[in-house]
């Protein structure tokens, strides 16, 4: 990676110098078709109850999320240490040793979901509905463990497994054998629509949205130059990745993303201690914004509704992705993987993202009137003022880097492996969907392929705004469809848990370890 | 009970001494021989999304293969010797399934080769003979 970071770092640099003009015009370009191409998609998924400011696709989520948590006796928190236990392989059959463990199947998972939602979302989570979107979002990362539970346990109860032992699994399989089982009807068509808005979702969040940001990020450190260059060469690199079966750098991205993980949760919680003395009132600021908001646009709502729509977006609890991702462990009990996987939006959500938003909180990046304690907003009115006038990654940049310079640039570098190992996850989850609805076969894939890596130059050429709302509409018409499954199949799901529950009490569930 | 005796194998010259060593003191004390292959494994390495996916499928290759190309070879070798011989083939940390498989099967004796195929981190991180010579449960020889 090394090696990619500096060439593109030379490759960037000279090509910034010679067409500054001409580079422009073509980001303009792509930025105005783009938005024109996709405003009425996002505004139908965005748009609220007749009357008020809330879209209906939050509450739809956050809905599905409490009936999980309460159909389900509030599992993510009893099956908490049961799921730890899981993951550390006290209950592995060692005669399994081999197989995809639960250990490594969560890792993959997080590789695809822990990435720019949780440095760029959150820092627009809280750019625009101040810190008590902070507390909505946590809140709506502890109920999203019951809707990924419920998900990835069906994703590995109705997975497909070929002769030849590789395995497929995901919403699309649920939705068309888990509905023939129970006698529902338009379990097909669902499937089909399902992976219509999979394909896209994979195009949207799990590709444009990282190139833009990483893209962001590099030139926030290098300086300003056209977005297109950065996806010419995240493209090429993707292509090599995805196209040309180089495995080595995927799996170097797979092995250097968990280790940048931990780096930057190490590091926020040294700025979160060495601002000690701060951390009664971040808390303070969180709970009272979170009921008042604090000035903030909209209010109480506009704090809610940030917070849940960025939590759902970084954990992805609810729009089925992660039941493509978990299916492929090895496990007798489709319903340990559940287990396993309410462990994703916890440590997704509940703390890295929250780390986030503490920094970005403690170090004081947003502006508030010193009498009346209100946030300021900018001049659009449609954000928090913030000290340098920043949103997005930049934000986050900026909170930690005044309290370590070089900061930064560990944060381009885990911007960029964040954002790669996402692409690579999604365009895995993409392809899924692709060869669920045009059926498998090395000219279909490659089409798929192509398309993505397309979208990545598109990406990071297009600005912010329109990318980010195009981002959410995709990942959440996912979420539509795979919610109506969930309701439909949960039954089942209870079945599973509760038969594995008492055979775990009655000790016919036995620890290996 | 009868005695037995674990050798661990890996196909490499440091392993086929080993294994004449073993053999030879299996013949003289008239014990059991069991030849173990362990492929390297944990369970916490970070794999993407394809690998997952076909973990299952490479899994069967890759003891498929372990037993044609490594444990068969020698179990012919030694039929004709008198010898009464087994094998058993694993997943998991070298040393630690040796010691599982030294354990399971009651064995006496533990053999090992000095070196095996690897190289590099053995010297970062110290040989699986080093370590089972730290950690085995029962005698242990180590050959050159």
């Amino acid at each position: 990676m090394k090696n990619f970071s500096a060439a593109a770092f030379a490759a960037t640099a000279s090509l910034c110098a010679s067409a500054p003009a001409m580079a422009q015009t073509i980001d303009e370009q792509v930025n105005a078709v783009f938005a024109s191409s996709t405003g009425w998609f996002v505004s139908f998924i965005f748009s609220p109850f007749p009357g008020t400011s809330f879209p209906w696709i939050v509450a739809w989520l956050v809905v599905a999320a409490t009936i999980f948590t309460l159909y389900f006796g509030f599992i993510q928190f009893k099956a908490f240490p049961h799921s730890i236990a899981l993951v550390r392989g006290d209950y592995s059959d060692p005669n399994d040793a081999g197989e995809v463990s639960h250990f490594q199947a969560l890792a993959t998972a997080l590789s695809g979901t822990v990435g720019l939602g949780n440095i760029a979302g959150v820092a627009v989570a809280v750019g625009i509905g101040g810190p008590g979107a902070t507390f909505w979002m946590v809140l709506a990362g502890l109920m999203g463990m019951a809707s990924k539970f419920t998900e990835c346990t069906l994703g590995v109860k109705y997975r497909n497994e070929y002769a030849d032992g590789t395995v497929s699994g995901g919403p699309m399989y649920y939705m068309t054998k888990g509905f023939e089982e129970r006698g529902f009807p338009a379990g097909k068509v669902l499937a089909v629509v399902f992976a219509v808005f999979c394909i896209l979702g994979a195009l949207g969040g799990g590709n444009m949205f990282q190139a833009n940001q990483a893209h962001a990020q590099i030139s926030n450190v290098v300086g300003d130059y056209p977005g297109w260059i950065t996806g010419i060469i995240f493209a090429g690199i993707v292509f090599a990745v995805i196209v040309g079966g180089l495995k080595s750098i995927a799996s170097v991205t797979e092995k250097v993303v968990p280790f940048m993980g931990v780096l930057y949760v190490v590091t926020a919680l040294v700025i979160i201690l060495m601002n000690a003395d701060k951390i009664g009132w971040a808390f303070g600021q969180i709970f009272e914004g979170a009921f008042s908001g604090l000035g903030v646009a909209g209010g109480m709502v506009g704090a809610l509704i940030q917070g849940f729509k960025r939590a759902a977006f970084s954990n992805e609890a609810g729009v089925g992705s992660a039941a493509i991702a978990h299916s492929a462990v090895r496990t007798k009990e489709p319903i340990t993987e559940g287990f396993v996987s309410l462990l994703e939006p916890f440590i997704d959500t509940v703390v890295i993202c929250t780390m986030t938003a503490l920094v970005i909180i403690i170090t004081g990046q947003l502006v508030a009137d010193p009498t009346t304690g209100l946030y300021l907003l900018n001049e659009s009115g449609s954000a928090i003022q913030t000290v340098e006038g920043n949103s997005g990654v930049a934000l986050t940049s900026a909170a930690f880097s005044s309290a370590f310079g070089w900061f930064q640039y560990v944060l381009v570098i885990a911007v960029v492996l964040f954002a790669f190992s996402t692409m690579i996850s999604w365009s895995y989850y993409g392809l899924k969907a692709w060869t669920f609805l045009f059926g498998e076969g090395k000219s279909k894939e490659l089409v798929f392929k192509i398309l993505f890596c397309i979208f990545v130059v598109i990406g990071a050429a297009a600005s912010l705004g329109p990318v980010i709302d195009f981002s959410d509409a995709a990942i959440f018409a996912m979420a539509v469809v795979n919610i109506i499954a969930l309701y439909a199949l949960m039954p089942i799901v209870k079945k599973e848990m509760n038969s594995y529950l008492s055979r775990l009490k009655s000790g016919e569930i036995k620890k290996f370890k | 009970m009868s005695k037995k005796i674990v050798v661990g194998y890996d196909g490499s010259e440091g392993a086929a001494n080993a294994l004449e060593f073993a053999a030879g003191l299996a013949k003289a004390s008239g014990a059991g021989l069991v030849i173990a292959h362990v492929l390297e494994w944990s369970p916490y390495t970070f794999l993407t999304p394809n690998e997952i996916e076909e973990r299952h499928a490479r899994r069967k290759e890759e003891l498929e293969r372990a037993d044609k190309a490594v444990l068969a070879p020698v179990l012919k070798k030694l039929e004709g010797s008198g010898l009464e011989v087994t094998s058993a083939l694993r997943y998991g940390h070298i040393a630690e399934t040796l010691i599982k498989i030294a354990e399971e099967e009651h064995v006496e004796h533990l053999v090992i080769g000095r070196t095996g195929h690897s190289s590099l981190s053995t010297r970062i991180f110290g040989s699986v003979a080093g370590s089972l010579a730290q950690a085995a449960p029962v005698p242990i020889t180590i050959v050159p």
